[in-house]
């Protein structure tokens, strides 16, 4: 099991490579849209790359709960 | 000048002379040749293994970022028209009405056509489909390679809200992008279109496809005596990728904003020949009244044409079928070039690109030379074989033709 903190830094890199996020930026929390401006189809591939990073399934029902990295660390951290 | 007048004040290019237009011009005034020997792993074991790729990478351009979203027809269409912009002198993008050095939105089109459009994403990501399963399939993936995407990115780009349009008459569509750009203005619908066109499909795939229809040069020994229009020892034409962008403007616009004006654009003509879904018209009948349609809306005639860039793509039917022609409807004065002897035929960017070349012809008083032309056919006209023709071309005409039957002739005069 990762840590929060190590679970952020993969998103962060997850971010540089989709979206060419800086992951000085990434945060836990830091909304996807209004602060990193992950568009719609970038939060696909980010998912994507989560769940195989992690080991998760995320289904399309619960992305839309996931606003910011700390939403997603959590999520991650009790579905892993 | 008249309210319809248009011009051309802006060039682009990504081609695989060079990775703009003055360094392609450069080069094709040098007549050298941009086919090379494929060195990827697949080309291995196709018949053609030899083709014109870009000079310079999309990735020295554009960032990592912004070029995965895009398909690489998209990817070389935007920076072919970030440079005719910048070159037209069209200030920032999305610039209000009142900078005088601009265009507004509204009076803004795009004409950029593909003839295939994205199928290396296409074919990319039905590998995913196939290894890892539809999830994995990339949510760019359809925004990638839809046809329309290339005219699209553009038009984003520079915020045209007058239409974005996508032409495809295969390899006709740039110089039918260029046409219907032309129609755009003088209907009044716009001030500014960036007109062009953009292809990027070497490929296994296309390469086998086209190679199956034995319509390519297997010179596999010989990259760059692989293209040589209207020579006896032709056997095919040479692939090749890249994009061409022209901005084309109403004439009192670019007049009142104080544009350099590299040519006028005086005529287009587009017919289609309703004979063969691959076969051009043996007399190029239908070639032969698509000139004569943009002679007429030039009010010029034949004996008004200097130079002709030919279509001539190194096949052995159709490149003497449109000598013919020419001398139907333009006589036996005009000199012809081929320069897909030096850039491969770029399929959907090839009228486009030669509309740039003719453009230059135009302004420069020069004919590029058509390379490879070592044993002549019987029966050709003059051609600037292996060295540029200097003399002044008051009036020039550029002919495409496409699978489908697709006819396009555009005249360039001086301004």
């Amino acid at each position: 099991m990762s840590s929060r903190e190590e679970i952020v830094a993969g998103l962060a890199a997850i971010l540089e490579e989709v979206a060419g996020v800086n992951p000085a930026d990434v945060s836990e929390e830091k909304s996807f849209t209004e602060d990193l401006d992950i568009d719609s189809l970038s939060m696909v591939e980010v998912v994507v790359a989560a769940e195989e990073k992690f080991g998760v399934k995320i289904p399309d029902d619960q992305v839309q709960n996931l606003k910011t990295v700390g939403d997603a660390v959590s999520y991650i951290v009790a579905n892993a | 000048m008249s309210a319809t007048d248009v011009v051309v004040t802006g060039l682009g290019a990504t081609t695989p002379l060079g990775g703009d237009v003055a360094s392609t011009w450069d080069a094709m005034l040098a007549g050298r040749s941009g086919v090379k020997a494929l060195t990827h792993e697949w080309a291995a074991q196709l018949p053609v293994r030899i083709a014109a790729e870009l000079a310079v990478e999309p990735s020295e351009v554009l960032d990592r970022v912004r070029l995965r979203r895009l398909d690489r027809c998209e990817a070389i269409a935007l920076i072919a028209a970030q440079q005719a912009w910048a070159d037209a002198g069209l200030g920032t993008p999305a610039g209000e009405g009142t900078d005088p050095t601009g265009v507004d939105p509204e009076r803004l089109a795009v004409s950029i056509g593909t003839g295939i459009g994205g199928i290396i994403t296409l074919l990319a990501q039905d590998d995913i489909l196939e290894s890892s399963g539809p999830r994995r399939v990339s949510p760019f993936t359809v925004p990638m390679l839809m046809p329309n995407g290339p005219a699209a990115v553009v038009g984003l780009e520079f915020s045209a809200r007058a239409g974005v349009h996508c032409v495809a008459s295969a390899c006709a569509t740039g110089a039918e992008a260029i046409a219907l750009g032309y129609d755009i203005i003088r209907s009044g619908r716009a001030d500014v279109v960036l007109a062009g066109g953009t292809e990027a499909v070497i490929h296994p795939l296309p390469l086998a496809g086209f190679a199956s229809m034995r319509a390519m040069s297997t010179r596999n020994d010989e990259p760059e005596r692989a293209s040589r229009p209207w020579d006896k020892a032709r056997d095919g034409f040479v692939l090749g990728e890249g994009a061409a962008v022209l901005v084309l403007e109403r004439a009192e616009h670019a007049a009142a904003r104080g544009a350099t004006v590299y040519a006028r654009l005086a005529g287009a003509g587009i017919t289609s020949d309703g004979y063969d879904i691959v076969q051009p018209h043996p007399e190029g009948a239908g070639f032969v009244r698509a000139v004569r349609k943009a002679l007429a809306e030039a009010q010029l005639t034949g004996a008004d044409i200097v130079h002709v860039n030919a279509h001539a793509t190194s096949t052995p039917t159709g490149d003497m079928a449109e000598v013919a022609g020419l001398r139907t409807v333009i006589g036996e004065h005009p000199v012809l070039t081929a320069t897909k002897s030096m850039t491969g035929h770029l399929l959907g960017a090839a009228g486009a690109l030669e509309s740039v070349a003719t453009v230059l012809a135009v302004r420069d008083g020069v004919v590029p030379p058509t390379i490879n032309l070592d044993d002549p056919e019987e029966g050709l006209l003059d051609v600037a074989a292996g060295k540029p023709r200097y003399q002044p071309i008051p009036a020039a005409l550029n002919n495409s033709f496409g699978f489908g039957g697709h006819n396009v002739a555009l005249i360039f005069t001086r301004p």
